[in-house]
């Protein structure tokens, strides 16, 4: 990688220094992985970091797998252009915090195993329900893994100037080999400890500069704010709710369907669900969401110095400039914290954040594909095409398979896609985990007669409802940053589903079960809820 | 279940008697009471503040102190209400479902086989 990007481009000090710092993160995460290969000797070492993580050292790699490019990049972006409405992203990613700590944490890790799809087929038939899992594990996947790797396109854009459209492409593809990498060499094991490190650098690089943007302010929050207001040109409305949000009744009802959508996905993420497996007890996976919860709002709060203070310090004309989404905002406000541009101490600062960057892009990725590859091999390949009948090496092999082919098949849709805001990607991402997973999880733990007609209907209504959406929406059509801004089929007047599609999922999970002759499983239902809230026969 | 490998056996009748427990009836209600109403709480608590940013913005907009803004304090009491409930909880479950879940994992395994709880030292 190092050497295509100083190909592409003429090598100045900065951003050889950032290929430098980011070459180490590469070399000290590969050499992380490598050796949690070496102690990954079966399933539950692949799939479940041999569940022997800390509720610390959980929480620590829960907060690197869900401080995503899109939080970093996209919310401080937000805030920087549009002031206020982009801290609602932040205010929904927390508290969505309190759905999993509350409901989903403890029971899913005492009933499952390896995948989300373990907990929903519980008491069901197997292959209707895994199926549906499976499909909407990798679904909800893609559109992540779609945000992170857009974000990464634009950091490269910024170091090496506009016109690296064959750089990005490159940083793009090697993105992608690495996250598979990580993913087919350490297994859980390895993403786990390459999110714990990512976590700890983003910590630092945020705390580092939200101290240096304080300090110009005096350490008075209410000064940066004001400054933030005057330099942005829109004066205290910049303050207020309404600049991204505001301008109709539609974009009103957007940031609705938005809020829904976060405060709902998270605990429907895949990714996120399977680290509960990582570690020993319910009470320890409790433990990791409550320190996740400590270090996830400790950042968003920073992110709301950053964006305010790349409002006030480099100007939103500046940071459109650079990229229209915003994505930039954020390393460039280390180029101005460290002296400005051409000076060796923008340069240096630049370098490290970029290289924080990557390195949260690069860890989430992996937790991605994982997740999916995982999805895949456990439910889709060794329960639904070779009905249980796999051996745990075919079911592996074929999980990192998976993760070559999800690699792939994001590399190339991520091409497509780099002109959308990699926070609204994600939302698109949670949009679909709260219509489609949520809703099943949550009547699968705690409705007794919900049944597999239940499952399959609020699986497969949340999720072809909030993907249609999107598709006929102007993420995808009819405006100049749409996925295919020369082609206008949209008549979705909102960017986010979620208003519409979390409804559908959750009455249609009601309907199923009330419409189908299949009567619920007592017993098991009996067997899951003690197993869910006492730990009782819990892998 | 059509699926040899992930099919476990019939459950014990341990799980259903337990299921009964009076014991284990109390561990639910005292989750659920909390569980449930918190979350509609909390969820309703952030619908508030999502809908008061979208069609309240002259309230919104009122400056408390400062450049700080009704729309910014509200936010960030979301951030202090999130961690209130969470401190919150962990205090109730340790108090309230831990024991009883500890008491009900060792009178089953005074019958049966020991579970990953009980073996990892807390």
């Amino acid at each position: 990688m190092t050497t295509t990007l100083l190909a592409a481009g003429s090598a100045t000090e900065h951003r050889g220094l950032t290929m430098t710092l980011f070459g180490v993160f590469v070399l000290a995460t590969l050499g992380i992985t490598v050796r949690a290969g070496r102690q990954t000797k079966d399933a539950s070492d692949f799939y479940a970091g041999g569940r022997g993580f800390s509720g610390f050292q959980n929480g620590l790699a829960i907060s690197g797998d869900y401080m995503s490019a899109a939080s970093f990049l996209g919310i401080a972006g937000a805030i920087a252009l549009f002031g206020y409405d982009g801290f609602l992203y932040s205010v929904g990613f927390l508290v969505a915090w309190l759905v999993a700590l509350l409901l989903v944490a403890e029971p899913l890790r005492n009933s499952g195993r390896y995948t989300m799809a373990d907990v929903l087929a519980f008491r069901m038939r197997q292959r209707p329900v895994r199926t549906a899992a499976g499909i909407s594990t990798i679904v909800v996947s893609i559109f992540y893994l779609l945000a992170q790797m857009v974000g990464a396109g634009s950091l490269v854009a910024l170091l090496l100037g506009v016109n690296g459209d064959a750089a990005k492409r490159w940083t793009v593809v090697a993105v992608g080999a690495l996250m598979v990498v990580y993913v087919v060499i350490g297994g859980m094991k390895g993403t786990t400890w390459v999110q714990i490190v990512k976590a700890v650098l983003l910590i630092a690089g945020t705390a580092l500069m939200t101290v240096l943007v304080l300090a110009k302010y005096h350490f008075n929050p209410s000064a940066l704010l004001g400054a933030a207001a005057d330099a942005s040109g829109k004066g205290t409305a910049f303050l207020e709710p309404g600049l991204k949000y505001g301008a109709s009744d539609t974009s009103k009802l957007d940031f609705l369907s938005l809020g829904l959508a976060l405060v709902l996905g998270t605990a429907g993420l895949p990714h996120i669900l399977v680290r509960f497996y990582t570690v020993p007890t319910a009470k320890a996976a409790r433990k990791s969401v409550l320190w996740a919860i400590g270090i996830i709002g400790g950042f968003y709060l920073m992110t709301l110095a950053l964006g305010f203070g790349a409002a006030a310090l480099v100007g939103p004309g500046v940071i459109k400039k650079s990229n229209a989404a915003g994505n930039t905002a954020a390393p460039l406000l280390a180029e101005h914290l460290g002296g400005g541009a051409g000076t060796t101490g923008g340069a240096v600062l630049l370098a490290v954040i970029s290289a924080v960057a990557f390195a949260t892009i690069l860890a989430v990725v992996a937790g991605l594909t994982l997740a999916s590859s995982a999805s895949f091999a456990h439910d889709l390949y060794a329960n639904v095409i070779r009905r249980g009948r796999a051996s745990e090496r075919e079911e592996i092999g074929s999980a990192k398979l998976a993760a070559v082919a999800i690699g792939a098949v994001a590399i190339l849709l991520s091409i497509f896609a780099d002109k959308l805001n990699t926070a609204a990607l994600v939302a698109l991402a949670f949009a679909v985990a709260a219509s489609a997973n949520l809703p099943t999880l949550l009547y699968s733990l705690f409705w007794k007669r919900f049944n597999t007609a239940g499952a399959v209907c609020s699986v497969y209504a949340g999720l072809v409802t909030s993907v249609l959406l999107v598709v006929f929406s102007t993420v995808v059509s009819g405006k100049p940053t749409s996925l295919f801004p020369h082609s206008d089929f949209h008549w979705f007047p909102l960017e986010n589903p979620g208003l519409v599609s979390i409804p559908v999922g959750f009455l249609a999970g009601l309907i199923g079960p009330l419409l189908s002759r299949e009567p619920a499983d007592p017993a098991k239902y009996a067997e899951l809820e003690v197993r869910s809230l006492t730990g009782l026969g819990a892998h | 279940m059509d699926n040899p490998s992930t099919a476990r056996p019939a459950p014990p009748d341990r799980l259903i008697a337990t299921d009964r427990s009076a014991e284990f009836r109390q561990l639910r209600r005292s989750f659920r009471g909390f569980a449930f109403p918190v979350t509609a709480g909390f969820i309703l608590w952030y619908l508030l503040y999502v809908l008061l940013s979208c069609y309240a913005p002259d309230f919104m907009g009122i400056r408390l102190f400062g450049h700080v803004n009704t729309a910014l304090a509200l936010g960030l009491l979301q951030f202090v209400s999130t961690f209130a409930i969470a401190a919150w909880y962990a205090r109730y479950a340790g108090a309230r479902l831990d024991p009883t879940a500890a008491g009900i994992r060792a009178r089953a395994a005074g019958a049966a086989a020991r579970t990953p709880e009980d073996e990892v030292a807390e």
